[in-house]
């Protein structure tokens, strides 16, 4: 077992950048273990390029990033559970539930499950109350049974840091508290970092404990009230427009 | 009815069909489902330009057309992979590139090649032994590859994931393409370079109609090949009628009656 890090991820001076492109500048964070992290930001902001560096998609220009204590190229990836946008899924691919449950346990795709691997699959997917689903194919499976599959595959390998890519897109509003109430369920039993990328302010608001504000450079980081100011809201998504509109009218009915 | 199965070319034929069946229904739905369908079409041009600069310098072609294809098949995946151009438009540069080096080749060895023919249309029944010995060394490469099939499944199925999963999908892509090049150039002698894709392709594109899981659409594929290779070739020889092509009109018979069978309601 490697040695509990006091912080799930810690990043200093990050610098991203796709050619020419600056993606993210000169970012420092630390995430205390046991956090439940909102990134939020407008589109272009950054935030799908903070998590795919994290998970080690990316390769950054300078900086350094330490998951779970650990250098990227030493972590087991087994200790990071990924959640990625369902809408992202291959329905042309014949897949069952339970396969792409195991996928997340061997880091392989099944082609024989084992008994032990199908016991393990379905406690996962009884855990987020699709055991039904197990053995039918993923192809025709609506948004919210996706969602629910993929987060049993990510809870499956009982990760210590759960990395979630916009979960709540494409879902309805019942299927979203579900969801919620599933990944605050995990990280109470587990004690795991959880770290999400949302466009829901209010989401951020009422489940993070931490929220990012993310606009190419850090702009906010710390509990909802304070990353989520009008000072930030604004330097994030602009002093103009509909945006800040939509920014001042959150801010005011937060009283932040 | 089955005595002709006695006579040696025939068995060879049927050997070497039954390997490439089993070849191309094991690569086939990786290329199927990763999109790179016309990856097998173009190959097959790209080998012809290495059968024809095998002919003009002499000897057994296939040494050459083999290293010739797998390196035309690093180069597309090189540019698929560090490019910005598309994967259907670096294998469509590719082959017409190889095939008009074929025709040059061709023209400069200046006298009559029948042998670039048997390469177009490709000869079943005029398997060699050669033929046969570079089939079984291709499948015994493929069955030491096995422990590989779970990460390139993965990798097939969601590259991202796959990638977080640090399975080295890079390499793996490099290697996928080397092995379906060579399976190609093999392949090709057999049916012919207009239909070698097809073997990759309709197997795995029938499969995947009943198939509800990836390993059961690979056993789907290899058993549409190994029907169509027993029965094309039955039916070729009762008819006299090309077997290469045979083969593959029945591959396409068993896709339309899996399309019509297992539509979507």
């Amino acid at each position: 077992m490697s040695r509990k890090a006091e912080y799930a991820v810690e990043i200093e001076h990050l610098t991203v950048r796709y050619g020419d492109h600056v993606a993210l500048e000169d970012l420092s964070l630390q995430i205390p273990r046991g956090a439940f992290v909102a990134i939020v930001g407008p589109n272009g902001a950054g935030k799908s390029t903070l998590i795919k560096t994290i998970l080690g998609l990316v390769r950054p220009a300078s900086g350094k990033v330490l998951v779970l204590g650990e250098p990227l190229e030493r972590l087991d990836p087994l200790r990071v559970g990924y959640v990625p946008q369902f809408k992202t899924l291959d329905r042309s691919f014949p897949a069952l539930a339970e396969e792409l449950v195991v996928s997340g346990l061997r880091r392989a795709w099944p082609g024989r499950i084992t008994r032990g691997e199908r016991e393990k699959a379905l406690a996962a997917l009884e855990r987020v109350g699709a055991a039904h689903l197990a053995g039918r194919s993923v192809s025709r499976f609506s948004g919210g049974e996706l969602q629910r599959v993929y987060l049993a595959r990510a809870f499956v390998r009982q990760p210590e840091l759960v990395v979630l890519d916009e979960p709540a897109t494409g879902i309805d509003v019942l299927g979203e508290a579900d969801m919620y109430r599933l990944l605050e369920g995990y990280q109470k039993q587990s004690g795991a970092t959880l770290l999400m990328i949302t466009h829901d302010w209010e989401a951020a608001y009422h489940h993070a404990s931490h929220v990012i504000v993310l606009n190419r450079r850090l702009i906010g980081f710390g509990p909802p009230e304070r990353a989520l100011s009008e000072r930030c809201l604004r330097e994030a998504f602009g002093h103009v427009g509909h945006a800040h509109t939509v920014a001042l009218e959150f801010v005011r009915s937060k009283h932040v | 009815m089955f005595e002709a199965w006695h006579l040696p070319f025939m068995q060879r034929a049927l050997l070497a069909g039954l390997i490439m069946a089993l070849l191309s229904g094991y690569y086939g739905p990786f290329m199927v489902q990763r999109g790179l369908s016309f990856l097998g079409s173009g190959l097959a041009h790209a080998a012809f330009g290495g059968v024809a600069l095998g002919l003009l310098l002499g000897g057994e072609p296939l040494w050459v057309a083999v290293p010739f294809t797998a390196a035309v098949a690093l180069g597309i995946t090189w540019v698929r992979e560090r490019t910005r151009i598309s994967g259907d438009t670096a294998v469509g540069i590719f082959f017409a590139v190889s095939m008009a080096l074929g025709i040059v080749f061709l023209s400069l060895k200046r006298e009559y090649t029948a042998e670039a023919f048997t390469y177009l249309f490709g000869s079943i029944l005029a398997v060699t032994a050669t033929d046969i010995w570079v089939s079984l060394g291709l499948l015994l490469l493929t069955l030491l590859t096995l422990p590989l099939w779970g990460r390139w499944a993965y990798a097939t199925f969601d590259r991202e994931l796959a990638q977080a999963d640090r399975v080295p999908v890079l390499f793996d892509d490099y290697l996928l393409a080397f092995l379906v090049a060579l399976v190609v150039v093999v392949a090709m002698k057999l049916v012919g370079l207009l239909l070698v894709a097809a073997f990759l392709v309709i197997p795995a594109a029938a499969a995947r109609q009943w198939s509800r899981t990836f390993a059961g659409m690979m056993v789907g594929a290899v058993l549409v090949g190994v029907f169509s290779v027993v029965f094309g070739l039955q039916i070729s020889l009762q008819f006299d009628i090309p077997s290469g092509a045979t083969i593959v009109l029945l591959q396409a018979l068993v896709f339309t009656a899996a399309a019509l069978i297992w539509r979507r309601a």
